[in-house]
């Protein structure tokens, strides 16, 4: 069935130079290689976060330090957020989406080639100009560099009275840029799954994959725009005199904070969705056994999508709100977990009855099982607004978005490189040092998030660059510092397994996993076109069908 | 409990084979929604988001501003400038059907209607914008009324530009004879042209019916 | 931070500083010492307990999972059975979480009416907190009293309810009262007026943050909520009721600080000195600390904020204001006389 013939893969190719291959991936409309220049941008800028995120800890780790002064801190954790929301998140889920989308769906790229192309070289272009302000940011007397004004720059705190320089400016122009590409990304990938399915694949046999990245690009759609156009007038603000944070003019700094949240909240869906999206597809094959409740999961993920539109202001609680605004978005805070938690549900009933394979794939994702519980259940204590009162703006918040973000979103992401780098690159990422990657992050990241909820619940506030000894914190920032060295440890394993294994990997074969989608009918890595005969379907593992045949899932759908 | 179970009986193995074997059903018609009008729904999607903070804001400030002129004092409805971008719509639908019926002229015609009608409000708008900034000393700057006023419109005009931007290359590649078999690609352009002057009427009501 | 000002810190934060007056430096949600405070502390409770239960029955399921179904070597290579879904149990497991978000839904509801919309009684003590960057500006209107940085109030006791309404506003960007023992957050934004309510039970000092990001010195922009016996508060408001102390001995002193720029930014009651720009300096030796809750009040801390704010709190709105030494020792002996 597969292809026999050697196909010329990732710079395979003899003869051809350096200099020739590097022009090929520089105007490559190849979503596979734009898929893979994401992913591999996305990784970069993680470390670069990562760096960031360990001198911030270092900074904390004893109390009244001096090593960083504040200005300096007050960037860090600005650009560390940016970064990893912006420049690691969002590339990850272009990357994926990109990457596999056509693959699953049965076509021969994206719908619109080069609009892909341009969407990830003006990411970049956005990722570039932000840290560009390290160096060239520096304004009026001093003020500047790189932006200081957290990663949801509330006004008036951005405003040219109190953020003078050109610092904001990097913030919100690279955002811009990025934001575009994102579109430009969501808006690919929404009409190719609408346009370019296979014959056969009706949206219900779509891989849960498909459809959550199908569901993340129609939110992006929607969510992207009150960013864009909050940080457009912003711009205006600070550059052409008007008034929109002015609160001086009787402009509104909580206008800011809702356009950012309509924003923001739904982000971290967009960001998180993703990250099921691998789970969806990892936890089945490594169970060996369907997805259990396709079509729930399949409705929990629209209404997600829905419903995390209509909750934003829990941002909010302590603005000043009235009572009857603080318990609507606590209630529907509430709401948006359910459908969330019945995700969790159905990949235990997945897990229920299988024959769990425990390949570093699948680890990640039951690690992530864990953790996201713990994540989504802090979440609903954060949904409790009396609760959101005391612990907003504290430890006991960042906790709770890296316990989602690190230990759901990025250990899927995790997962699915040590899932999908075989078929992307036809070698193995080698199972011992994904071990290690996966035990050292476990111990690195429990190290450094647990403690910080109790230093939010003891009262140690957010973003501040020291603290007084005798708050009760030293101890707990102290153990949350020595875990950022496993954290580090684990990340330098997987480096170092990529690197080698590029060198030197074991082959892997069209479908080393024994999967069920139809990546894993072509060659690894797969051709320029994708498949040699476009495929038909009938259900949604055709893969399962075509090994069965005795027993197909066509049969049951 | 019964849940839905496969791994019953056991039929006779068949050999694995390719796609085009196990294929039974007859899917002869197997047609997806166009490219072109996917994409182009999903811009005007996001640029109706886009478009909603604004006019969120503009209602949000309405009466405000602290000091300066109000709408009242200072807007007109712009009647003739309405009247022209909404026949606009229609005369670029005109040039549409020319096109997809091959009929060149025609089509050169109703495309050239569309940009003068289209130049025709942007003139007004700067005629607007003009007395305002020199006679009534409104601009951004002035006061919330103004902050939001300029913003909006502005947005909207900045889209009415780039819109016969388009519609200016069409219309060039009409007379180089290049159009020829495009109606579809003018086609999402004509949406395009359509949701702008939809915006309108929303800005329209907005600023200058409700906001005064 | 230079090392003078650092030992006096770590001294000052063991040791019990205000005479007599127990410090709570450990703002601990979980002590509440206030009713808005309790209020989330019962609510809380209920929600630790529900987010256990479930942590506790989904994670032991997770692990029986793994542990009951991972492959073992001396399988055989057979698929298990392919279980698409089950309607019965997926109704189950939707059904529960909605039944629990309804019941923390309406404890939750009612737990924001308690502390949101509580009504006030009229003999409530009202203070204004004006947020600036980096200190604390507290007023009290109906007493004439203006201070910084600490905050007084008379302790609440069964016999003798005191409760304390603060109104929030903010002078440039948005900053956020936390003091957790006490009650909840509320922010200061610019352009609004927020309200939250106190009544604290027991004496002592209460320390809390500023908890909404405002720029470089975020950090130290800390809060002194101090709790005094009602007779302690009386006596502490006749002080502050008071003009700045003019002792005649120290008028030299006195005339220099009047004629130096200190006088743009700061009030000292009965003087010509009626800045606002920076905190009212009428009784700073009634406080316990400096730069807002930064270091202690000592004549050695003191002298050196004035010499060098900027070497203490790098960033602040005070500038260093190149004192010469002569300069330097008047200002600080005129304000160590301002009790």
């Amino acid at each position: 069935m597969a292809a026999t013939t050697h196909i010329v893969g990732l710079g395979e190719a003899e003869g051809v130079s350096v200099p020739s291959k590097l022009h090929d991936w520089l105007v490559t409309v190849d979503h596979k290689r734009l898929g893979i220049l994401y992913i591999g941008t996305a990784l970069f800028f993680f470390g670069v976060a990562g760096i960031l995120a360990a001198l911030m800890r270092w900074q904390l780790a004893y109390p009244n330090s001096t090593f960083l002064t504040p200005e300096v801190f007050n960037r860090l954790f600005t650009m560390h957020g940016t970064t990893m929301v912006f420049l690691v998140g969002m590339p990850f889920f272009a990357g994926l989406a990109n990457y596999l989308t056509p693959l699953m769906i049965g076509s021969r790229d994206m719908a619109f080639p080069r609009l892909n192309a341009f969407g990830y070289w003006i990411f970049l272009m956005g990722g570039i100009l932000l840290y560009f302000s390290y160096i060239a940011g520096e304004g009026l007397a001093g003020h500047g560099t790189a932006p200081d004004v957290g990663w949801f720059a509330y006004a008036p705190l951005t405003e040219r009275a109190f953020s003078r320089g050109t610092s904001t400016d990097y913030w919100i122009l690279s955002i811009m840029l990025t934001g575009i590409g994102t579109t430009a990304s969501a808006l690919n990938v929404v009409v190719t799954v609408i346009s370019m399915r296979c014959k056969g694949m009706t949206l219900a046999r779509m891989p849960l994959f498909v459809w959550l990245m199908l569901v993340v690009s129609s939110m992006v759609l929607f969510i992207l725009p009150p960013l864009t156009a909050a940080q457009i007038m912003l711009l205006l603000d600070r550059y052409l005199g008007a008034h929109f944070f002015d609160t001086q003019a009787g402009g509104s700094a909580i206008l800011w904070q809702h356009f950012f949240w309509l924003f923001g909240h739904p982000e971290v869906y967009v960001l998180m969705l993703p990250g099921f999206a691998c789970a969806n597809e990892i936890i089945p094959v490594f169970s060996r056994k369907p997805m259990f409740g396709r079509a729930a999961m399949i409705g929990a993920t629209i209404a997600i999508g829905m419903v995390s539109s209509g909750v934003w202001a829990h941002h909010m609680f302590t603005v000043g709100m009235s009572a009857s605004s603080n318990i609507y978005f606590a209630v529907a805070s509430m709401v948006v977990g359910i459908p969330t938690g019945i995700k969790i549900f159905n990949w235990l009933g997945t897990m229920y009855g299988g024959k769990i394979r425990f390949d570093t794939p699948m680890l990640f994702c039951i690690a992530f099982l864990f953790q996201f519980l713990i994540a989504g259940l802090t979440g609903v204590m954060l949904a409790v607004a009396p609760f959101d009162w005391q612990v907003t703006d504290s430890y006991f918040v960042v906790a709770h978005f890296h316990y989602v973000l690190l230990g759901g979103l990025l250990f899927t992401l995790f997962g699915a490189v040590y899932y999908w780098f075989p078929k992307a690159t036809g070698k193995m990422l080698n199972e011992t040092l994904g071990k290690w990657h996966f035990w050292l992050l476990v111990i690195g990241f429990h190290l450094t998030f647990d403690t910080l909820h109790f230093a939010g619940i003891l009262g140690m506030p957010r973003r501040i660059y020291t603290y007084a000894p005798g708050r009760g914190w030293e101890t707990l920032n102290l153990i949350s510092s020595i875990g950022v060295i496993f954290q580090a440890a684990g990340v330098a394993c997987l480096v170092w397994n990529i690197l080698r294994t590029l060198r030197k990997g074991e082959p892997a074969g069209n479908d080393p996993w024994d999967g069920w989608t139809l990546e894993w009918a072509t060659t690894s890595p797969p051709p320029e076109y994708n498949f040699a005969a476009l495929p038909e379907v009938r259900s949604s593992r055709p893969l399962w069908d075509l090994k069965h045949p005795e027993d197909p899932d066509w049969r049951y759908e | 409990m019964t849940p839905a179970i496969a791994g019953g009986k056991m039929d006779t193995p068949k050999q694995a084979g390719s796609f085009e074997e196990t294929s039974l059903i007859q899917q002869p018609d197997w047609v997806l929604p166009d490219r072109g009008r996917v994409g182009v729904l999903c811009l005007i999607v996001t640029e109706f988001a886009l478009f909603s903070i604004f006019v969120v804001a503009y209602i949000f400030y309405i009466g405000k501003s602290l000091t300066g002129p109000t709408p009242s004092q200072v807007l007109e409805l712009p009647i003739w400038a309405t009247i022209c971008l909404l026949s606009s719509s229609i005369t670029v639908a005109i040039a549409e059907r020319a096109l997809k019926a091959n009929q060149i002229q025609r089509f050169k015609l109703w495309t050239g209607a569309t940009i003068l009608l289209g130049l025709e409000f942007l003139r007004n708008t700067a005629v607007e914008w003009r007395h305002l900034i020199h006679d009534f000393h409104l601009t951004i700057t002035t006061n919330l009324f103004g902050t939001t006023f300029y913003s909006l419109v502005g947005l909207h005009a900045s889209h009415v530009v780039i819109g016969l931007s388009l519609l200016l290359l069409t219309f060039i590649l009409g007379l180089r004879g290049s159009m020829q078999g495009q109606s579809r690609r003018f086609e999402l352009l004509s949406w395009y042209w359509h949701f702008v002057d939809g915006v309108w009427v929303a800005v329209f009501t907005v600023v200058y019916v409700i906001g005064r | 931070m230079d090392s003078p000002a650092r030992l006096a810190c770590i001294l000052f934060t063991t040791a019990a500083f205000a005479p007599g007056q127990s410090v709570y430096p450990i703002a601990n949600m979980f002590k509440p010492e206030a009713t808005p405070a309790d209020s989330i502390y019962n609510i809380s409770m209920l929600m630790l307990a529900i987010c256990a239960a479930i942590f506790l029955v989904v994670g032991g399921l997770l692990l029986f999972t793994i542990v009951r179904f991972r492959s073992r070597k001396t399988d055989n290579s057979r698929e298990p059975v392919q279980v698409y879904g089950s309607n019965r149990i997926e109704i189950a497991w939707t059904v529960i979480p909605v039944l629990i978000v309804i019941v923390l839904s309406m404890a939750t509801a009612r737990a924001v009416v308690e502390v949101q919309n509580k009504k006030m009684p009229p003999d409530a003590l009202k203070v204004t907190v004006v947020g600036h960057q980096w200190w604390w500006e507290i007023r009290y209107p109906e007493l004439g009293i203006v201070t910084a940085n600490e905050l007084h109030v008379p302790q609440s006791t069964l016999a003798k309810p005191a409760h304390t309404l603060l109104k929030l506003q903010s002078a440039d960007v948005a900053h956020s009262f936390w003091v957790g023992q006490l009650s909840g957050k509320v922010d200061l934004i610019p352009g609004i007026t927020n309200s939250m309510w106190l009544d604290p039970r027991r004496t002592g000092i209460y320390l809390g943050n500023c908890a909404e990001y405002c720029g470089t010195q975020h950090a130290n922009m800390l809060i002194r909520v101090i709790v005094d016996s009602p007779a302690d508060f009386e006596n502490w408001v006749a002080a502050q009721k008071l003009n700045a102390s003019s002792d005649p001995q120290l008028e030299a002193a006195r005339s220099a600080f009047l004629s130096l720029n200190c006088i743009n930014c700061h009030t000292v009651s009965g003087t010509a000195a009626r800045g606002t720009f920076g905190p009212d300096l009428s009784h700073l030796m009634s406080r316990t600390t400096l730069a807002s809750g930064m270091i202690p009040n000592t004549a050695e801390n003191l002298r050196a904020w004035v010499k060098d704010p900027q070497a203490i709190k790098h960033g602040n709105l005070m500038p260093n204001m190149q004192l010469n030494p002569r300069e330097l020792d008047e200002v600080v002996t005129y304000l160590a006389s301002l009790k």
